[in-house]
């Protein structure tokens, strides 16, 4: 089985976010980026496909240069090899494409992507891909299993999951579920060492257009100040949620 | 051209998200000076759309269509849009809708704009307001394409009467075997539950609990509330609650009217998901949580004192309403 994962890099969870020029650019100043937390679950869940069923695992970004320590640490946990497509990316529908390109020359079975990137929570590009190529689609899975061309996958759904059933070449968009926090890996030194040596393709990409386009960004209103209830004022909380707030 | 609203509905009964969308995209056709038309899959009794403006409505009542799938919705999407040439397609964003809906997109070689909070701000060039950076800022976005796909957030709108007459119309769509691909074997849903995407409010928990054995006292308040229950990361991180609960940057996002936090300090990535609830109350017995900077309401206090006391009072208030 040939293993393809889609790792988006983005700012750190923590990251206070900021923007340049007059509110039309993010300011990455000072910003620790690192692989979207939803793709380190499914590259965990990834590992395991190659450790227990032999498969074989490509990570792949489309980004600038700045995200190769991003793909070296997926190199690190234990991707065997990586591919960068050297471009913007501008436009989920531009990331689709090009993503969709790599599918397509490379002949993966199994696209692992994540439910959404935590930077411009599109949640578009496994699910356009998917459209694009043809390839079967199950969104928000938290739990896979492969057997020959056979796949059971489960989906969070709105108050509860539901397992399907489908067929090899697939593309997922992943989350927490397929595996859990304590089974992430953090690199090793060997992993880091050996990662440096592991092929690091980088691509050109193909000519094609976006379909959406950033204009600006707004931070939210600053809210007023916190209002404080005694605890044994507990009839005021009710009664600011009634009369003031109106959502009781 | 038209506006086209996907209108949900759960086992025939529409949920307020389809009343959302269709108020949403009576306001848009007004804008675009177009007309509305819903499209409904297997609903009962679609006359409830009459209420929110829904001038047309088009009923496609198929039995292979009696469990979700994205790939044939997205089909009956992109062929009802065709059919009203629709320019503009409005889906929700529950867990169907933002799976199918980049699937629309590509049908329709639209731009797709997803996690919309607000009208869009001006319609040519078309621009709308979408969450970003998981509700720590938003993104106007413009969508380039003379077709175009709108995912708007839950909750971002609200629901606006519009009493409209209506115009039902059966339509069937054309579909193949290949929309059906990935079949449905089971579902398991939490019975008896209002789930954490349907709830007007929600009560979490955090570590602040002490231990699973200890969540009797939300979910009496959830129960009094008719609210779902949550939790932070950790909480189901340690296994005292379902990952199904687990809210935030990386878990579920809330966007419900209330949200009520117990026990959880506020870290960035848990307000990065709940942030977008409109009215936040914080029961922390710490009163430099970084919480009560995000809050509305607050309370310095010992969750287990002060949880079942405003459970007791929330009763009697409920009792007199
Ligand atoms: C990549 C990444 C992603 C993450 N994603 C998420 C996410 O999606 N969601 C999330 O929640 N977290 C997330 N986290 C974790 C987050 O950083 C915090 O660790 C977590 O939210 C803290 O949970 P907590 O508030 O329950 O626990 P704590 O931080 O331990 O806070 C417990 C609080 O309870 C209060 N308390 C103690 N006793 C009582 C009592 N008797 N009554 C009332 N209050 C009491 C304390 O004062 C304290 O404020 C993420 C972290 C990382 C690194
Ligand atoms: N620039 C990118 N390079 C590689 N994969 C990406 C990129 N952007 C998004 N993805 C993948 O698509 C998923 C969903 O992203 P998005 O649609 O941007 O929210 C991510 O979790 C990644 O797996």
């Amino acid at each position: 089985m040939k293993i393809l994962v889609c790792i988006s890099h983005v700012p750190d969870t923590t990251s206070k976010i900021n923007f340049k020029d007059d509110n039309s650019k993010f300011d990455s100043t000072g910003v620790q980026y690192v692989i979207n937390p939803h793709d380190e679950f499914v590259l965990t869940r990834a590992m395991w496909f190659k450790e227990k069923q032999g498969a074989s695992l490509t990570v792949v970004n489309v980004g600038d240069a700045s995200s190769e320590p991003t793909l070296r640490k997926a190199l690190a946990i234990g991707a065997d090899d990586a591919i960068r497509v050297n471009a913007e990316p501008t436009d989920g529908f531009y990331v689709a494409k090009q993503l969709a390109e790599v599918i397509k020359n490379g002949g993966y079975d199994l696209v692992l992507a994540g439910r959404e990137s935590l930077d411009y929570n599109g949640g578009m590009v496994p699910g356009m891909i998917a459209s694009l190529i043809d390839y079967n689609f199950v969104n928000a899975c938290i739990g896979i299993d492969v057997e020959e061309n056979q796949v059971t996958a489960t989906r969070e759904i709105d108050g509860g999951k539901e397992v399907v059933s489908t067929e090899l070449p697939l593309i997922i968009g992943g989350q927490k579920g397929l595996v859990e926090d304590k089974d992430l890996r953090i690199p090793n030194m060997r992993g880091i060492m050996m990662a440096r040596k592991k092929p690091l393709q980088v691509v050109e990409p193909i000519d094609t257009n976006t379909t959406t386009a950033s204009i600006s960004f707004d931070k939210p209103e600053p809210r007023s100040a916190c209002k404080m209830v005694d605890s044994d004022n507990l009839d005021e909380l009710i009664s600011l949620l009634h009369n003031e707030a109106k959502v009781i | 051209m038209s506006v086209l609203v996907f209108a949900d509905n759960s086992e025939g009964k529409f949920k307020k998200n389809a009343f959302e969308v269709t108020s949403y995209g009576k306001k848009v056709a007004e804008m675009t000076q177009t007309n509305l038309v819903v499209l409904t899959i297997n609903a009962d009794n679609v006359s409830e759309l009459a209420n929110y403006g829904a001038e047309k409505i088009l009923k496609v009542s198929n039995d292979q269509l009696k469990d979700f799938n994205a790939k044939a919705y997205a089909d009956v999407v992109k062929q009802a849009a065709e059919k009203e040439g629709a320019d503009i397609v409005i889906i929700d964003s529950s867990s169907n809708g933002s799976y199918f809906a980049p699937l629309v997109a590509v049908n329709l070689e639209a731009g797709y704009a997803s996690n919309a909070v607000e009208l869009p701000s001006s319609i040519s060039p078309f621009v709308i307001k979408r969450k970003a950076f998981s509700s720590k800022a938003f993104n106007n976005t413009e969508i380039k394409t003379s077709n175009k796909v709108i995912g708007l957030s839950k909750n971002s709108f609200g629901l606006v009467e519009n009493s409209v007459n209506t115009n039902e119309e059966d339509f069937t769509p054309t579909l193949s075997d290949d929309d059906f691909n990935v079949t449905f074997k089971s579902v398991e849903k939490a019975t008896g539950k209002v789930s954490i995407a349907d709830a007007d409010i929600v009560v979490s928990g955090g570590r602040g609990l002490k231990s699973g054995e200890n969540w009797g006292i939300i979910e009496e308040l959830a129960d009094v509330l008719g609210a779902a229950t949550a939790c932070s990361k950790p909480v189901s991180d340690l296994g005292w609650r379902p990952h199904s609960e687990h809210v935030g940057q990386t878990g579920k996002p809330v966007s419900s009217n209330l949200y009520i936090a117990i026990g959880i300090s506020g870290a960035i990535q848990h307000l990065a998901g709940v942030n977008s609830s409109k009215v936040k109350v914080v029961i922390n017995t710490d009163p430099e949580a970084p919480f009560f900077k995000a809050a509305d309401y607050g309370i310095v206090g010992d969750a287990f004192d002060v949880v079942p006391r405003l459970t007791e009072k929330l009763k009697e208030f409920k009792a007199n309403q």
